[in-house]
C-alpha cells in the first residue's frame, strides 16, 4: 500500500478497492482490463500480494473464480470493465447463483455524473445481474468502497453462499477518501429469519428414523457447503443407512464408502434410483429435489416419509412435500439431531438389514450391464478413459488431491458414473445451469486454489472449444493443468437425446473439432491423441507427473449413449437401459 | 386467493425493483403494492397484495427475506389486520349534468353515507376523497355509477394493511423496535417460528 505507515491513510477509491480484498485475505483476482476499470488496474502493482489472472473472455473469469471457490471453500474474486465486459460475466454469475458459489465480482462503471445517458459502454449491470446474483450494489463514492465490498464478501459466503457484484464509478475509484479496513466491518450477518429447527421438529425426526425400515440419505451439494461430510456419514454408519447423492453432493462421501450409493437422478444407476423408489424415509441433506434428481414429480418415492434438512426455507416443499423441514445449517441440525438417536435408537449392524442386502443385489444385477465390465471390443469408450484416469490416479495415491473439472453433456454423466471421488471438493462441475465452457476456467481457478493438487480437466469437444481460447491463459499463468478431451464428433448428450426421442434426427449435433492436440502445441502445450484403451493409463500419468499443462485428445466411441437413462416425464425407477443390440453387449462368442 | 404481505425494507434506490422483481420471476401477479415511510429511519414498509395459489404464501415469504434489503415479512389475513385504501374519484356534476345542479347536493349526500369527502369543486365536477376497505369503496363507485353520474377518473392506492393489537405486528415485536435502539442491530433470529398449529405447506397439497 502507498502509505501504509498511516493507520488510516488516505487512498484513492481504486487503492482503497485493493486494500479492501487484501485486508479480505484475497490474492488472486481474474479479470480482463478496460476503460472503466483502468484505475483499479493502475493501482494493482502497489499491491503485491494481489496476484492478478489475465483471462480471455470475461465469462471464463467468473467461472475462474468460481472454480477458485469450488475448490478451496473461500469467496473466488473476478473483475471486469464497464459495458461488453460487465455483460460478459453473466453467464458466470448464473452458473454461480443456481450452484450457491461464493464469488464476488467487481465491475467498473461510467463516472456517476453520467449515469443513466447512455455513455460510451454504460449498461446498468445491477438491472442486468439481479437475478443472477445473491444481491448486487452500485458505488458510486469512494467513502462507501470499503464498506460495500466488505458487505459483499460477507453476504457472499454467508447463509445459502452465492455471487455478489458490485458496480464501482470511474469517479469513485479516482477519488480520494480515508481507509479504515476496521470500521468498514459489516454487521453480523442476518441469519435468515424463518430458520428454526425446533426441538418437537428434531423429535419427530428422531421418531421416523427409529421407525424407517428403508432409509436412504439424499446428500446435496449442502453437506459440503455447511463442512458437514463426517458427520453425515457418521449418522449413516451408526445407522446403516445408506446415502445417494446428488451431482453437487458426489464429492460429499467416499464413493468407496460401503454405503455409497453414488448418483441418483437422470442418469444414476439403477440401485440408486430403485433404492430411492422403494425407500420408507428419505434424509434430503442439503439439496432441493431438483427434476434432474426427482423425475416425475408425481412417481417419486410415493412410500416415503421424508426429512429435509436445509439452509434456505424458500427450497422446503417447493418441488416435493416433506413431512419434517429442519431449516438450518446442516452440521448444526445434525449436532442437535444425532446425539438424541444416539440414545434412543442403538446403532444397527451391515449384517442384519435386509434392506442393505436388497440394495447390493441390485448391484449385483446393474453390473451385467455395466460399460466398465464388458471386455475390451478394441474401441475406446469414454467411460474406460475415465476410469482409466481414476485407476491411474489411485495407483499413484493421489485421489486426494485430485480434482477433476468437468464440462457438461455425456462426458459429465459418465464423469460421475465412474469417477470414484474420495474427497470433499474433488469434483467441480457445473449443475444447476450446466454450463458448457465451464471446465477449463474453472480448472484454472481450482488450480490457483490450491496448486499442489493435481487438477484434471474433463470436456466434450463441443464444450472445449466454447472456452478454448483460455489455453493461453495457463501458458502465461505457467500451470500445469491436465486436459482431457473426450472427442466423439458429435455434442454426444444433444445427440443421444435425438437418438432416444427425436427419431435420431440429429440436427446441428455432428460436431467439427480442430486437431486438439496441434491446438494444444499452437500454445506450446504438448499433447497425444489417444483412441486405444491400453494408451489411457500412460498417457495420463505422463499428463500427471510432466509438471506442465497436458492434453489428451482421447477418440472415442461416436455414438455411445449414457445409461441408465430417465427420459421427461418418467418416474425415477422407469430407466432406459443400456440397448441389448448394443455392440458393447455382444460378447465375443456372439459375433 | 389473495395474499396480503407486509414487508419492512430498506429505503434506497432499487428495493421496490428487488421486490417487484421477485413476484415477476415467480410469475405472480401483483394486485397492489403500496410504499412509504415506516417509524423507522431509513426504512420503508410496505403492503404486496398478490393473487397465488394459497400454499405459494410461505414460499414467496421466505423468499422476500431473502432479499438483503428486506428486514421483516409479515403476512396478514383480513381477520387479525386492518386492511384500508384510499380512494380519489371525480365525478362529473354540473350546470350541464342530466341532473343539473341538483347532482351536486346528491352526491353530497351520498358521500356522507359511504363517508367519503368533497376534496374538490370544479364547475363541472366534484373530486371525493374516501378511505375503507376495498369492497366500501367499489360500493361508492357503483352507487355513483348506478345513480347516472360519469365517473371521470379513480386513482386507487392499493390496500394497507396493519396487524392488530398493541404490538404493531409480529414483525415489529421480534425486532424488539424500541425508541432509539440502533435499527441497523440485526434482529432476533427467529421472529417468524411458526406456531404450534401452523403447518408449512407444500405446492402439490391441494
Ligand atoms: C452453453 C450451453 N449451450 C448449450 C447447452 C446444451 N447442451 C447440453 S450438453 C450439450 C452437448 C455437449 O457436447 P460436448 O461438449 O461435445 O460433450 P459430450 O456430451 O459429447 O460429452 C449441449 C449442446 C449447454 N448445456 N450449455
Amino acid at each position: 500500500m502507498a502509505d501504509s505507515s498511516n493507520a488510516n491513510p488516505t487512498l484513492t477509491g481504486a487503492e482503497i478497492l485493493l486494500a479492501t480484498l487484501a485486508g479480505e485475505g484475497i490474492t488472486t483476482i481474474f479479470g480482463y482490463p478496460g476503460g472503466a476499470i483502468l484505475p483499479v488496474y493502475d493501482a494493482l502493482r502497489k499491491f503485491p500480494t494481489l496476484h492478478h489472472v489475465l483471462v480471455r473472455h470475461e465469462q471464463s473469469a467468473a467461472h475462474m473464480a468460481d472454480g477458485y471457490a469450488r475448490a478451496s471453500g473461500r469467496v473466488g474474486v473476478c473483475m471486469a470493465t464497464s459495458g461488453p465486459g460487465a455483460t460478459n460475466l453473466v453467464t458466470g454469475l448464473a452458473t454461480a447463483m443456481i450452484d450457491s458459489i461464493p464469488i464476488v465480482a467487481i465491475t467498473g462503471q461510467v463516472s456517476s455524473k453520467v449515469l443513466g445517458t447512455d455513455a460510451f459502454q454504460e449498461i446498468d449491470i445491477t438491472g442486468i445481474t439481479l437475478p443472477v446474483t445473491k444481491h448486487n450494489f452500485l458505488v458510486t463514492r469512494a467513502e462507501e468502497i470499503a464498506a460495500v465490498l466488505r458487505e459483499a464478501f460477507q453476504i457472499a459466503r454467508s447463509g445459502r453462499p452465492g455471487p455478489v457484484l458490485v458496480d464501482v464509478t470511474k469517479d469513485a475509484q479516482q477519488a480520494t477518501a480515508i481507509f479504515d479496513f476496521d470500521a468498514a466491518k459489516p454487521h453480523p450477518y442476518r441469519p435468515h429469519p424463518m430458520l428454526r429447527a425446533e426441538s418437537s421438529s428434531i423429535r419427530e425426526a428422531v421418531a421416523l428414523i427409529q421407525q424407517a425400515r428403508r432409509p436412504v440419505i439424499l446428500a446435496g451439494h449442502g453437506v459440503v457447503e455447511s463442512g458437514a461430510e463426517k458427520e453425515v456419514l457418521a449418522l449413516a454408519e451408526a445407522h446403516q443407512i445408506p446415502i445417494a447423492s446428488t451431482l453437487l453432493g458426489l464429492d460429499a462421501v467416499p464413493a468407496e464408502h460401503p454405503l455409497s450409493l453414488g448418483m441418483m437422478g437422470m442418469h444414476g444407476e439403477s440401485w440408486v434410483n430403485n433404492a430411492i423408489q422403494q425407500a420408507d424415509l428419505l434424509l434430503a441433506f442439503g439439496m432441493r429435489f431438483d427434476d434432474r434428481v426427482t423425475g416425475n414429480l408425481t412417481k417419486y418415492s410415493p412410500n416415503s416419509k421424508k426429512i429435509h434438512v436445509e439452509i434456505d426455507p424458500s427450497e422446503v416443499n417447493k418441488n416435493v412435500s416433506v413431512d419434517v423441514a429442519l431449516i438450518g445449517d446442516l452440521k448444526e441440525v445434525l449436532s442437535l439431531l444425532t446425539p438424541l438417536l444416539a440414545d434412543q435408537h442403538p446403532p444397527r449392524s451391515a449384517a442384519d438389514s435386509e434392506w442393505l442386502r436388497q440394495i447390493h443385489a441390485g448391484k449385483g444385477n446393474a453390473s451385467v450391464r455395466d460399460i466398465i465390465n464388458l471386455p475390451d471390443n478394441g474401441h475406446l469408450y469414454a467411460a474406460h478413459v475415465i476410469s482409466d484416469i481414476w485407476h491411474e490416479a489411485a495407483a499413484a495415491g493421489r485421489l486426494e488431491q485430485t480434482i477433476i473439472v468437468t464440462d457438461v453433456g455425456q462426458h459429465q454423466m459418465w464423469e460421475a458414473q465412474y469417477f470414484k471421488h474420495q474427497a470433499p471438493r474433488s469434483l467441480i462441475t457445473s449443475g444447476g445451469l450446466g454450463t458448457m465452457g465451464f471446465a477449463l476456467p474453472a480448472a484454472i481457478g481450482a488450480k490457483s486454489a490450491c496448486p499442489d493438487k493435481d487438477v484434471w480437466v474433463i470436456a466434450g469437444d463441443g464444450g472445449f472449444q466454447m472456452t478454448a481460447a483460455e489455453l493461453s491463459t495457463i501458458v502465461q499463468e505457467k500451470m500445469p493443468i491436465n486436459i482431457a478431451v473426450i472427442n466423439n464428433g458429435f455434442l454426444g448428450m444433444v445427440r443421444q437425446w435425438q437418438e432416444t426421442i427425436y427419431d435420431k434426427n440429429y440436427a446441428a449435433s455432428p460436431i467439427l473439432s480442430p486437431n486438439f492436440v496441434l491446438l494444444a502445441a499452437a500454445h506450446g502445450i504438448a499433447g497425444a491423441t489417444v483412441n486405444r484403451r491400453a494408451d489411457v493409463i500412460p498417457n495420463a500419468s505422463i499428463a500427471r507427473t510432466s509438471g506442465k499443462p497436458f492434453l489428451i485428445d482421447f477418440q472415442v466411441e461416436k455414438e455411445d449413449g449414457v445409461y441408465p437413462m430417465i427420459t421427461p416425464g418418467s418416474g425415477l425407477h422407469e430407466m432406459l437401459r443400456r440397448p441389448q443390440h448394443d455392440p458393447l453387449l455382444e460378447l465375443p462368442e456372439d459375433q | 386467493m389473495l395474499h396480503t404481505f407486509v414487508a419492512l425494507v430498506q429505503d434506497r434506490p432499487g428495493v421496490l425493483t428487488r421486490v417487484a422483481s421477485l413476484f415477476r420471476r415467480l410469475n405472480i401477479n401483483i394486485v397492489s403494492l403500496t410504499v412509504g415511510e415506516s417509524e423507522r429511519p431509513d426504512t420503508s414498509r410496505m403492503t404486496i397484495v398478490c393473487d397465488a395459489p394459497e400454499n405459494a404464501a410461505h414460499r414467496i415469504r421466505a423468499s422476500l427475506y431473502k432479499l438483503e434489503t428486506t428486514i421483516g415479512v409479515d403476512e396478514v389475513n383480513r381477520a387479525d389486520a386492518v386492511v384500508r385504501e384510499l380512494c380519489l374519484i371525480k365525478v362529473g356534476a354540473g350546470p350541464n349534468h342530466p341532473h343539473g345542479l341538483h347532482s351536486r347536493s346528491q352526491i353530497f349526500e351520498l358521500s356522507q353515507v359511504f363517508r367519503a369527502r368533497v376534496v374538490d369543486l370544479a364547475p363541472e365536477s366534484i373530486m371525493l376523497e374516501m378511505t375503507g376497505s376495498a369492497s366500501k369503496i367499489e360500493g361508492l363507485l357503483q352507487v355513483l355509477r348506478e345513480s347516472g353520474y360519469t365517473i371521470l377518473e379513480v386513482s386507487r392506492t392499493g390496500r394497507m394493511a396493519m396487524r392488530r393489537g398493541h404490538h404493531t405486528s409480529r414483525v415489529l415485536q421480534a425486532l424488539g423496535t424500541r425508541q432509539g435502539q440502533n435499527t441497523s442491530e440485526f434482529p432476533d433470529p427467529d421472529p417468524d417460528a411458526l406456531r404450534e398449529d401452523e403447518t408449512l405447506p407444500g405446492i402439490f397439497e391441494e
